[in-house]
């Protein structure tokens, strides 16, 4: 049922600029999201959700639902065979809420019947009696001691310290700052969808479900049923964006449970709305930091406070926070730092994984520091940021030294060199509608401002303090046919494209064959942390490798060569002297290998109590550019042009490298000037495409790019992930632009009509 | 639980009492919708009850357009249509765009230039580029963003689609007499 199943990938080795596999059965839509699966008796299934940010359960009666024709089977908490929570780092989320309820959209009882309608009558006909209970807000309450628990786990999620050199150093130049990020949500389109088949008499289930971690996704299930992992096989429903929002689990185990008990297979489909409150979002936080630095703009030392609003549940709160804290100097030099980090819980929505994991919060505060202190300095911002930029061998306030890589010189550079816009105020043909407000035919051209801002950028690539960060692949070789087998789950970004040009590259052959993304091979880790393409290419590069190395010793053996004098030319395997030439097809006629590798990055280690460690793997780093032009009185900005300069290492095919720096750069903008969850006591004010503003095509700008290619030795192609980079800095240079045009300082996103008009 | 289930007491009369036969003409040819709810959107029916999964849904609120059909000639998000009242009319959808194993151009340009990547945006948006070009056939960039502003797209950042457009305009120009 995967849409991937024997599909060819196109000729093309890395480097090369080939297409996707799946692009024709996309553009035809028939390729197959999980929400496109369907099964011969299938129910549909939907959920009930709590209407109240903090409220205790009196009662939950079920029996005029069950008296709807139609509805075949209505599961609550006490249905829940194994473990009652799960979660990514911690199990604390209830599969589903029994005593209380802790958000508002946390699911309290899911329904199988034969039509959504059917099910949509059932959920209003459910009784539940809530004693509403004031929720907790405000992340300060929880800092304060002044709210009691909300969970068993406590309030405080995580505290992190980092104490770096000399506490008590000072500089001349001091700026201060208080930095607000908003909620974001990742919004992919693709909403959550999942069909469950279950095994006759219940003793396993067979579920199709669009995620970010096939392996992760089963353990938790597997969990929450009472069933070993291996009774849940998962296999991955084509993925409509991802983004972060599918790491943790929403439908997965509501959709089993209803597939089991009703002995039918249930598919599940998640409503714009519900998917607004089903899966986690970008944390909320508010960032203080003070900069010290000598009078030539040096920095001395930055000193921060970080609180993240993680909402009802762990999720990955704490990993977040880590990266935050870990990246509060951003991609320069600074010798002592004191910084507090904290991840709270409270009665918002649960907030995680998002493109940019904490980074994107960090790197707002800092950036906004940096144009302060070069302010304060009389330098230009430009200049601050090449005198205080990171070289190999600088250290970050972890103590861990950047290693190998680290072209954040010449990543400003290059970018400020792009050409800026040549077009005027209003496009050269003057139409009001090129103006900012756009259709809206507002502003007045006359007294449109632009603006120029600059930001910078370091992220960690791949899991970090400790974790076992390891993938999968398999590769068999037969008749000069390779086939890939991974567990890889591919989200949109493209590796199943570059799956196939690393098998070409390494085994000379010309049809690879991709098998079904499944459990049916071992983990690969998440599509998360922009590591697939270090982690799950590292694996199946290897697996090539080993087959090619027992193609090797086939060709020696047979033809009397040394094994080790052989190597891939095109499609053949020649031998050093140039006597030997063979093709692949011809060498591997009639021979299979297969070999399955794990690949793992190097260890990292924990942070100790001072936030001191070698916690993280590998960096990338990025600059951007922003132009703008605002109408100061109507609060209006329109995004000119956005110029960038990334760090990629290398770009293995540089189109999908492409797509991945001008997608990522409209998720940036999109924090700086428009996407919003709107909360007010714990209730979600804009939980549709109406009211949540995503960039449409009038949004998004021109985006020019230069690729800086700087193979990283320790990177198994030398390539870097190239997701988060281009979401993390573009949202900070967009307002620098603003603030560059009007001349105020704004410190929170997104920047709202209000607070240009001041 | 299951003890209370009684289905001679449900609802099955009043959800599906005003469903009724209808036809839809789709992609030329004419299907028979039997045992529908009424309320079923043009989207739903295409999907559910005709297995045409290419159009697809999401924010149901025609903010997105990743559900664009054609109508009648008029491009639409098929999320707000209700289906019943699209008989009598030319509907068509991304499997009717083109033959079956033939992209059309405008498909292959989308596949060329890298415009796709998830892809769940895309049948809505090959639809809604067909109909720009048809009325626009050699559009300017800001009238291609401006043509296609009702398709979100969360993936590209939307370069590479208009890349994609422009690719088909120039073609289209070069074969022309």
């Amino acid at each position: 049922m995967s849409a991937l199943v024997g599909e060819r990938t196109r000729a093309g080795r890395l480097g090369d600029s080939i297409t996707r596999p799946d692009g024709t059965a996309k553009v035809q839509g028939s390729f197959q999201f999980s929400s496109d699966l369907n099964a011969e008796n299938c129910l549909w299934g939907a959920t009930l959700r709590s209407p109240h940010p903090s409220a205790r359960i009196v009662s939950i009666d079920l029996s005029a639902a069950y008296r709807i024709s139609g509805v075949e089977a209505i599961v609550t908490a006490a249905d829940v065979p194994g473990q009652a929570t799960y979660g990514l780092i911690s199990q604390d989320q209830p599969v589903f809420a029994s005593d209380v309820v802790r958000y508002v959209g946390e699911p309290i009882a899911a329904v199988a019947a034969d039509h959504p309608e059917t099910c949509r009558r059932a959920l209003e006909a459910i009784v539940v009696v809530y004693e509403v209970m004031a929720p907790l807000t405000d992340p300060e309450r929880v800092l304060d001691g002044s709210h009691p628990p909300i969970h068993p786990d406590g309030n405080l999620i995580r505290h992190q310290r980092v104490l770096c050199g000399d506490a008590n150093a000072t500089g001349p130049i001091v700026v201060e700052g208080t930095y607000e990020i908003g909620m974001q949500d990742q919004a992919f389109l693709g909403l959550e969808a999942a069909l469950a088949l279950p095994d006759p008499g219940a003793a396993g289930v067979e579920l199709y479900v669009a995620t970010q971690w096939l392996h992760e996704d089963q353990k938790q299930i597997a969990a929450c049923l009472g069933l070993a992992p291996a009774a849940i096989r998962l296999t991955l429903g084509g993925v409509g964006g991802a983004f972060g929002a599918r790491e943790d689990i929403s439908l997965q185990v509501h959709t089993c449970l209803l597939a089991l008990r009703t002995g039918r297979p249930v598919r599940m489909h998640y409503s714009r709305e519900e998917s607004f409150l089903g899966h986690v979002h970008r944390h909320p936080a508010r960032i203080w930091m003070r900069h010290h630095a000598t009078a030539d703009g040096l920095l001395v030392k930055v000193e921060a406070r970080m609180v993240f609003d993680g909402g009802a549940y762990a999720s990955t709160s704490s990993a977040v926070l880590i990266n935050a804290v870990t990246h509060t100097q951003g991609p320069y030099r600074c010798p002592n730092a004191v910084v507090d980090g904290y991840a709270v819980r409270t009665n918002n929505l649960p907030c995680g994984a998002m493109r940019g994991f904490g980074v994107v919060q960090a790197c707002f505060a800092h950036e906004g520091q940096m144009d302060r202190l070069a302010a304060a300095c009389g330098i230009d911002p430009v200049d601050l940021r090449l005198r205080n930029a990171m070289v190999i061998g600088d250290k970050l306030i972890t103590g861990q030294v950047i290693e190998n890589v680290a072209p954040v010189e010449r990543c400003i550079r290059e970018t400020a060199a792009l050409p800026l816009p040549d077009e005027p105020v209003g496009g050269h043909d003057r139409n009001t509608m090129r103006l900012p407000g756009g259709a809206g035919r507002t502003a007045d051209a006359g007294h449109i401002r632009r603006g120029i801002g600059f930001a910078v950028s370091i992220k960690n690539l791949m899991y970090s303090e400790g974790f076992d960060d390891y993938s999968t692949a398999r590769c068999r070789l037969a008749d000069g046919v390779v086939t890939l087998k991974f567990a890889t789950s591919e989200v949109g970004q493209g590796f199943v494209t570059i799956a196939g040009q690393i098998a070409r590259s390494v085994l000379g052959v010309d049809e690879v064959v991709l098998g079904t993304i499944d459990t049916g091979v071992g983990s690969a880790g998440s599509t998360s942390a922009s590591r697939q393409t270090w982690m799950s290419g590292g694996a199946v590069n290897a697996a090539c490798l080993k087959v090619r190395g027992l193609l090797f010793d086939a060709v020696a053996a047979l033809y009397h060569v040394d094994a080790n004098s052989l190597s891939i030319e095109g499609s053949d395997i020649v031998g050093a002297s140039g006597a030997l030439r063979v093709s692949v097809l011809e060498a591997s006629t009639g021979l299979e290998f297969d070999e399955t590798v794990e690949y793992r990055h190097k260890p990292t280690e924990d942070l100790d109590d001072n936030g001191q460690g070698d916690c993280h793997t590998a960096f990338a780093f990025v600059a951007h550019r922003a132009v703008v032009d605002v109408d100061p009185e109507l609060g209006l900005v329109k995004v000119i042009q956005i110029a960038t300069a990334q760090d990629v290492g290398r770009a293995l095919n540089p189109l999908s490298v492409l797509g991945q720096i001008e997608g990522g750069i409209a998720q940036g903008l999109g924090l700086a000037v428009m996407e919003e969850i709107i909360m007010s006591e714990g209730r979600v004010r804009n939980p549709s495409f109406t009211d949540y503003l995503l960039p449409t095509f009038l949004d998004m700008p021109s985006v020019v790019v230069s690729l800086i290619e700087e193979p990283d030795p320790i990177a198994p192609l030398g390539a870097k992930g190239v997701g988060e980079p281009p979401t993390i800095s573009s949202t900070p240079a967009i307002v620098a632009a603003i603030r560059d045009a009007i001349g105020r300082p704004l410190d929170r996103v997104p920047v709202r009509p209000i607070d240009i008009i001041g | 639980m299951t003890d209370d289930f009684d289905s001679s007491r449900g609802l099955h009369s009043d959800v599906f009492a005003l469903s009724e036969i209808y036809a839809l003409h789709v992609n030329g040819g004419t299907h028979e919708v039997r045992d529908a709810w009424i309320g079923e959107s043009l989207l739903f029916v295409l999907r559910e009850r005709l297995g045409l999964m290419g159009s697809k849904g999401a924010c149901e609120q025609g903010e997105c357009g990743s559900c664009s059909v054609m109508v009648g000639g008029e491009l639409v998000c098929s999320c707000l249509v209700l289906a019943a009242s699209a008989v009598e009319q030319s509907i068509v959808t991304i499997e009717g765009i083109a033959p079956v194993g033939s992209p059309s151009d405008v498909q292959q340009a989308f596949v060329d230039a890298g415009a796709v990547q998830c892809g769940f945006c895309t049948p809505g948006l090959i639809m809604a580029t067909h109909a720009l070009l048809e009325r626009s056939p050699e559009p300017t960039e800001f009238e291609i963003r401006e043509e296609l502003s009702g398709n979100v797209c969360r993936c590209t950042g939307y370069g590479r689609i208009i890349d994609a457009v422009q690719r088909v305009a120039v073609r289209r120009r070069a074969v022309q007499p």
